[in-house]
């Protein structure tokens, strides 16, 4: 992987897990990139000629008092639509892929939230083919249905399963082996939760925490793949639970994961200024699972923030960095 | 987003701005016996210390402090820093102010961002608590208010958990965002590049908890590893020795959060001018113009409030910059603000001021206003005479 050209940010990526989005439109060479600046996201689309700017802010709750700060933005990807999700200390934002039209405004309940604790959602993720999964700061997880046009947006089920705030969601990026479920939930104790998508959500299995933090999971082809605040990624079989295989992968914090469903290449950026790339492979026979090293990237000076794979194999990335005024891209 | 920040930014905060002060006062201070009635003394700088630290630590203030907020903005923290380095005799102009304020917002911003875990941040307010207790030695009663502030700590924080603390770091860091001051202590230690962007190093201890990284361990469907391979990383990481005390007392391990500043290695920001000595307050450069303004307004600040037996009473003025022509430049070319001010004058006036000035005038070894500044001097004389 070399160094490609940087994509202009107007304004600085926070300190944020999974603070990087991206959408491939089609078959096109245009690329949208998204990342959270504190109380605005800041969207750019790169169309190989040049750069187009848009900063979308956070909503403020109905009193109107102080900044919403967000907390995370991703593309959700569906068979009918696609839909830009915000999630913010005061509730979840839906718009159009372009960020033009807000469709859906949801108010978290601060009620709900015992007082001295933090409010906020978290953890965004398609599933089920007409289903988005947010998480929040008390631990449970809306479940919101997606007509295939229009605003009529619903809460069909709240999860809650977890006791703590939700970090990331993930749903199946593959083909998932039976019982292998098709949505992963993690929380800031490092517990995680697979489920079957559906009219009602099943849980298939909870996989206990091993006293760290997991802020950022994939799910591909029935491995769970999450990254710890200890620096580890961990590898589970999504259907049993099982630790199949364990990394030391970076000396800090890790923020994000991202998965290449077409290869298995695993992506991972940290606190500690490191990318790597890694290996998923399962192999048929013996039914194992591995995971190689590929490649290692020290981006000099910076805490990563978000970390994406630009297309489906995985042969470009995208990372944003903590007080990184620009996206930096690298490609093989 | 975090509820519980506020009280770790405060303190701190507090912590990195009692080293700078302290450091300047030492710099500046004069030996009891020989000082001028217009020098800091050894005596003077425990008093303004002490009575910084006192209303720091205040039961009341800390109580509103710890109870579960969102954070201040930049601009309201600044206000209660300027009230609270106003809390003695000391009094700052208000680019000596911004000064401090930026050498303490940076300072702490660098070590939230090199703390190795995020829970590390508690060890380094403790570092700076110590600290605090150091400069009250010889005060028992505001080190039982210290204690105390360190007893509500331990009791808020012990029991949160790994990702608590870095929601906290994380709320932090929102709060120091695309701050990038360059610190001519931190980039002559090469922790700071010239860019304002502290330097991320890749080698040394992994924080506790932490594996040094390289290891991968394949495990088959009974739990049984199989296979173990290694890879290169390009850092340069080893074990951590051992974990910092989170106790009252203890080895925190960790040196971020302590003391960096002494006597030979001055606080400057990289905006200051080419004056490289560090000249004492009492001795002006002979430079046209600028000084003039401000020699008069010292002499206003201490006009008000002066009483010739005992110094101390005065509100002496602390200069943040080497020289006063360093100070009068930097509040010139800030860019956000509109005009030097002056401010906190001790607006006591006494009878015959007038006479006293002319009096205090002939006693000072301060440069003479030059002739071209008559007419700024004369302004300020009246000024003077209206308060």
């Amino acid at each position: 992987y070399r160094r490609e050209p940087s994509v202009p940010l107007r304004s600085s990526s926070s300190a944020l897990y999974n603070n990087l989005c991206v959408l491939r439109a089609g078959g096109r060479p245009r690329t949208c990139f998204g990342a959270v600046h504190g109380a605005s996201l800041s969207l750019v689309t790169s169309d190989g000629i040049g750069f187009t700017h848009r900063q979308l802010p956070a909503k403020e709750g109905s009193s109107g008092l102080g900044t919403a700060l967000l907390t995370q933005a991703a593309w959700c990807v569906l068979p009918s639509r696609v839909l830009l999700v915000l999630t913010s200390q005061k509730g979840i934002q839906m718009y159009e892929s372009d960020g033009s039209i807000m469709v859906y405004w949801h108010a978290l309940d601060v009620v709900e939230h015992p007082p001295a604790q933090a409010v906020f959602a978290r953890g965004i993720a398609a599933a089920g083919g007409h289903f988005i999964c947010v998480g929040t700061s008390s631990g449970s997880v809306l479940v919101f249905d997606i007509p295939p046009k229009g605003t009529n947006i619903t809460v069909s089920e709240v999860l809650e399963q977890h006791r703590e705030a939700i970090t990331d969601i993930a749903a199946e990026l593959g083909q998932a082996p039976d019982g292998a479920g098709d949505v992963v939930t993690a929380d800031d104790t490092g517990t995680l939760c697979v489920w079957k998508a559906g009219e009602e959500f099943t849980l298939l299995g909870k996989i206990p925490a091993l006293g760290c933090s997991c802020s950022s999971v994939k799910l591909w082809n029935g491995i769970v793949a999450a990254g710890y605040g200890n620096g580890r990624i961990r590898l589970y079989e999504a259907a049993t639970g099982i630790l199949r295989a364990e990394v030391s992968a970076h000396a800090r914090w890790i923020y994000a994961l991202d998965l290449a469903p077409q290869t298995g290449r695993l992506l991972s950026g940290a606190e500690d200024s490191f990318i790597h790339v890694w290996k998923l492979s399962r192999n048929p026979d013996t039914d194992e699972v591995e995971i190689q090293h590929c490649h290692a990237e020290c981006v000099t000076d910076t805490q990563v923030c978000g970390a994406r794979f630009c297309d489906p194999e995985g042969n470009s990335f995208a990372i944003t960095g903590y007080d990184l005024s620009e996206i930096f891209r690298y490609g093989r | 987003m975090s509820l519980r920040t506020l009280p770790l930014l405060f303190l701190n905060l507090g912590g990195e701005m009692l080293y700078i002060l302290d450091q300047r006062l030492r710099a500046q201070s004069i030996p009891g016996e020989k000082a001028r009635k217009d020098e800091w003394t050894d005596v003077d700088r425990k008093r303004v210390m002490n009575d910084i630290i006192t209303t720091m630590f205040n039961q009341k203030f800390l109580e509103e402090l710890f109870k579960p907020q969102e954070l201040y903005s930049k601009k309201a923290l600044r206000t209660v820093y300027d009230r609270l380095a106003h809390a003695s005799i000391m009094r700052l102009n208000q680019a000596s102010m911004d000064k401090l304020y930026d050498l303490m917002t940076m300072a702490f911003k660098y070590q939230v961002l090199l703390c190795p875990r995020p829970k590390d941040i508690l060890l380094i307010t403790f570092n700076h608590l110590d600290a605090i207790k150091d400069f009250i030695m010889d005060a028992p009663g505001i080190l039982n208010q210290v204690d105390e502030a360190f007893r509500q700590l331990i009791e808020t924080y012990s029991c949160l958990s790994a990702g608590e603390f870095q929601l906290i770091r994380q709320t932090l860091l929102v709060f120091f965002q695309d701050m990038h001051i360059r610190v001519s202590i931190f980039l002559k230690d090469k922790v700071q590049n010239s860019n304002g962007r502290f330097v991320l190093p890749i080698s040394g201890p992994v924080p506790w908890g932490t594996e040094v990284p390289g290891v991968i361990r394949l495990f088959n469907q009974n739990g049984d590893e199989v296979k173990r391979t290694e890879f290169t990383t390009g850092g340069n990481y080893v074990a951590p020795q051992r974990e910092g005390s989170f106790d009252l007392y203890g080895d925190r391990v960790l040196k971020l959060g302590t003391n960096m500043y002494s006597i030979s290695r001055p606080v400057e920001t990289h905006m200051s001018g080419s004056s490289k000595n560090l000249v004492s307050h009492a001795k002006e450069n002979i430079v046209p113009n600028p000084l003039a303004k401000e020699e008069l307004n010292f002499l206003a600040r201490l006009l008000g409030g002066l009483e010739v037996k005992t110094p101390s009473e005065t509100g002496f003025r602390l200069n943040l910059f080497t020289t006063d022509e360093e100070e009068e430049h930097a509040a010139l070319t800030r860019p956000e603000e509109l005009s030097y001010k002056v401010i906190n004058i001790e607006a006591m006036q006494e009878p015959g001021g007038q006479a006293e000035l002319s009096r205090i005038l002939g006693e000072m070894e301060v440069a003479e206003p030059r002739p071209e500044s008559t007419e700024k001097g004369e302004d300020l004389l009246a000024l003077m005479d209206a308060l």
